[in-house]
């Protein structure tokens, strides 16, 4: 149990602003295990980025997280300084970004951009710090490396332009990467080319995978574990072969239905009715408005993340067992909050 | 060939973008052929898709089949009667049957107009309601699409982008078109929402006759919405089918690579599943390959591939194929 490389339990994420503050993340746990790969669902808004961004304290302006723990290898990254975060930036979380073309800087050749990040993790001289950037253009499938070093962003394709970022991502030998969304602007068969890139990279290296997306189909491919984002919130925490097969929170069975023609008709109230949204501060669950199983009590308090199964925990009133005996069976960082830690103190 | 129920049709269509012209002072650029000879039927009443990756031409041949482009060759005929070459006043005309819907519904809606004046605006160029009419008719159009009337008043930056999409669909059935263009217009939306939208478009379709030539690189969105299926691969037609035939059978070594890419939501038979990735990316339209343009990536291809373009050829009843060796 303690050998979770990034351990989190109840991350909140607030704007403040004049209007007072407006929480968009909330009480979201997990845990991820050495060279794990597991993907983050959620639509846009859902709070799945800024969840991952919190932990590397890139949230934007205005924009607060809190935890009660937010562990990577028995360091709190909340509370560290920037310095102290900047050690673990890029050297040990790194994180591709959807967008190739602004994570690059047009101005500077490839080489510059890759050796800057080698640099700066690792005492090497220039020309060595540029040979290894060499090895890691090719390592992600990128001829001629050696020219390529030499060019500059623009000429490089779609596709190309996510493998340099990848390799940037790889130069600091990352025991944690985050792919948000890397594929999202690329066309399907490029995007089978790069799943395939850091699936195979995942194996030499070691590393655990995060990948953030909005497709669910994709992570049948390639994630051992699915967490389901709604509203802020994760509702949905199980392996990837049990989310597919039996889906248990209302949004990832209509998220199915979706993808899933054939089985549309089963669910077509709800696949009619999922809307993206949800307040994670809302009283309530966030799903309940459009749930098609939604019950009084959905409405005044949020259900919280309950293990239903050794492996599978899901935050639904009509799910989970509402004994608290059966919740305090499970211990450690695993269990299910108390419904009363559910509804968020208001900042 | 002359089916009455052809409402769309396009001979040898090609585009070229960019300027051959070259001089002292005007260099000569490249040459674009974004699309190279499409030969296109679209039957009234259909849903025709056009797949293929970025910079395959499906854009460029919805909108010059649409004549929101020129021709650079070729022909489009419009139920029988050409209008390659159309302008002006017939060509104002020729544009109420023929509408088109794009991609971004932020960028397609004009912030300052109100909903009620965007949707209105065809009537009014067309000259096809006024007044008291016209106010009736776009609350019409709205309610089709599932907005309350009283939405007219109100701007665009008041909407979502889902609902911002329903209003560009209300503004191209303001005139009653008959053929819709909708190019990747569920992309910009949430997966949740998408379920939606395309029950949207199969309801208006139904009550409105109308047909649509849907482009999107989402094969499984296509899967659902459309009767056929055009797979296009720099500039060319490459597979044409029934939607059905082209998921089942698929026989150009692209869609299979292209069907092969999608993943599919079932982690047991995502992991048994061999997809042989296509290497590489599509070549520039610029410079396209000799021959079959797809025989740089083509794990079939043989020499004659390297030499000489294979044509669309009709292998079984309403399946064409453009290859030398089809699977």
């Amino acid at each position: 149990m303690s050998a979770a490389l990034l351990d989190v339990e109840k991350l909140a994420v607030s704007f403040v602003g004049r209007a007072g503050a407006r929480t968009v993340v909330a009480d979201v746990s997990f845990q991820l295990e050495p060279g794990e790969a597991v993907g983050v669902v959620g639509e846009s808004g859902s709070g799945k980025s800024l969840s991952m961004l919190s932990l590397l304290g890139l949230l934007p302006d205005g924009a607060h997280a809190r935890a009660a723990h937010a562990r990577f290898d028995g360091r709190e990254l909340l509370s560290l300084t920037t310095a102290q975060l900047n050690a673990i930036r890029g050297r040990e979380i790194a994180i591709v970004f959807q967008d190739p073309l602004t994570a690059l800087n047009p101005v500077l050749t490839i080489g510059r951009q890759i050796t800057e990040v080698i640099r700066r993790h690792f005492p090497v001289s220039k020309a060595e710090a540029n040979q290894r950037a060499g090895q890691l253009l090719a390592r992600v499938g990128i001829p001629d490396p050696a020219l390529r070093l030499r060019q500059y962003p623009h000429q490089f394709s779609g596709g190309m332009r996510q493998r340099v970022t990848i390799a940037m991502a790889l130069a600091g030998e990352p025991r944690i990467l985050i792919a948000d969304e890397p594929t999202t602007a690329l066309d399907v068969t490029v995007q089978a080319e790069i799943v395939g890139l850091i699936q195979s990279l995942q194996r030499q290296t070691g590393m655990s995978v995060i990948w953030v997306t909005h497709d669910l189909a994709l992570l049948a491919r390639i994630a051992e574990r699915v967490l389901v984002m709604y509203g802020g919130r994760l509702v949905e925490d199980a392996p990837a072969e049990q989310v597919f097969a039996s889906p248990r929170h209302p949004y990832t069975q209509a998220l199915l239905a979706n993808l899933r023609p054939e089985a549309a008709s089963l669910a077509q109230g709800t696949s009619a009715s999922v809307q993206a949204g949800g307040d994670a501060a809302a009283v309530g669950c966030p799903f309940a408005p459009r749930c098609p199983q939604a019950m009084d009590k959905c409405r005044t308090t949020a259900p919280p993340l309950s293990a239903i199964s050794e492996r599978v925990r899901v935050a639904c009133w009509a799910v989970s067992p509402e004994e608290p005996m059966a919740a305090s069976q499970t211990n450690g960082p695993t269990s299910p909050q108390s419904p009363q830690a559910a509804s968020l103190p208001k900042p | 060939m002359s089916s009455p129920n052809i409402i769309l049709a396009s001979r040898q269509l090609t585009v070229t973008y960019g300027t051959a012209r070259s001089s002292f002072l005007r260099p000569k650029r490249n040459i674009v052929q974004a699309l190279r000879g499409v030969d296109l039927d679209i039957y009234a009443g259909e849903t025709l898709a056009l797949v293929g990756e970025s910079g395959s031409g499906k854009s460029t041949l919805a909108r010059a089949l649409v004549r929101c482009i020129p021709a650079s060759s070729g022909s489009v005929a419009f139920k029988g009667s050409d209008i390659t070459t159309s302008s002006g006043r017939p060509l104002r005309a020729l544009r109420r049957h023929l509408q088109m819907i794009f991609q971004d519904p932020f960028g397609s809606l004009n912030p300052r107009l109100s909903i009620g004046s965007a949707v209105g605006e065809p009537l009014i160029v067309h000259g096809l309601a006024s007044g008291r009419e016209l106010k009736s008719r776009v609350a019409e159009c709205l309610a089709l699409v599932g907005l309350d009337g009283s939405v007219a008043n109100r701007r665009p930056h008041e909407f979502s982008g889902g609902q911002r999409q329903r209003i560009c669909i209300a503004r191209a059935l303001a005139c009653r078109p008959e053929l819709i263009a909708a190019d990747e217009v569920l992309s910009a939306l949430d997966l949740s929402l998408r379920g939606q939208m395309l029950e949207l478009f199969r309801q208006l379709k139904e009550r409105l006759s109308l047909t649509y030539l849907f482009i999107s690189h989402d094969l499984g969105v296509v899967r659902q919405i459309s009767d056929r299926v055009a797979v296009m691969y720099l500039g060319r037609v490459v597979e044409l089918a029934t939607t059905p035939e082209l998921y089942s059978h698929p026989r150009h070594p692209y869609t299979h690579a292209l069907l092969a890419a999608v993943p599919i939501a079932d982690p047991i038979v995502e992991r048994s599943r061999q997809y042989a990735s296509l290497p590489g990316e599509p070549p520039s339209p610029a410079r396209p390959p000799s021959g079959c343009a797809f025989h740089t990536r083509c794990p079939r291809a043989v020499e004659r591939c390297r030499t000489e373009t294979p044509k669309l050829t009709e292998l079984a009843p309403g399946h064409s194929v453009a290859c030398h060796r089809p699977h």
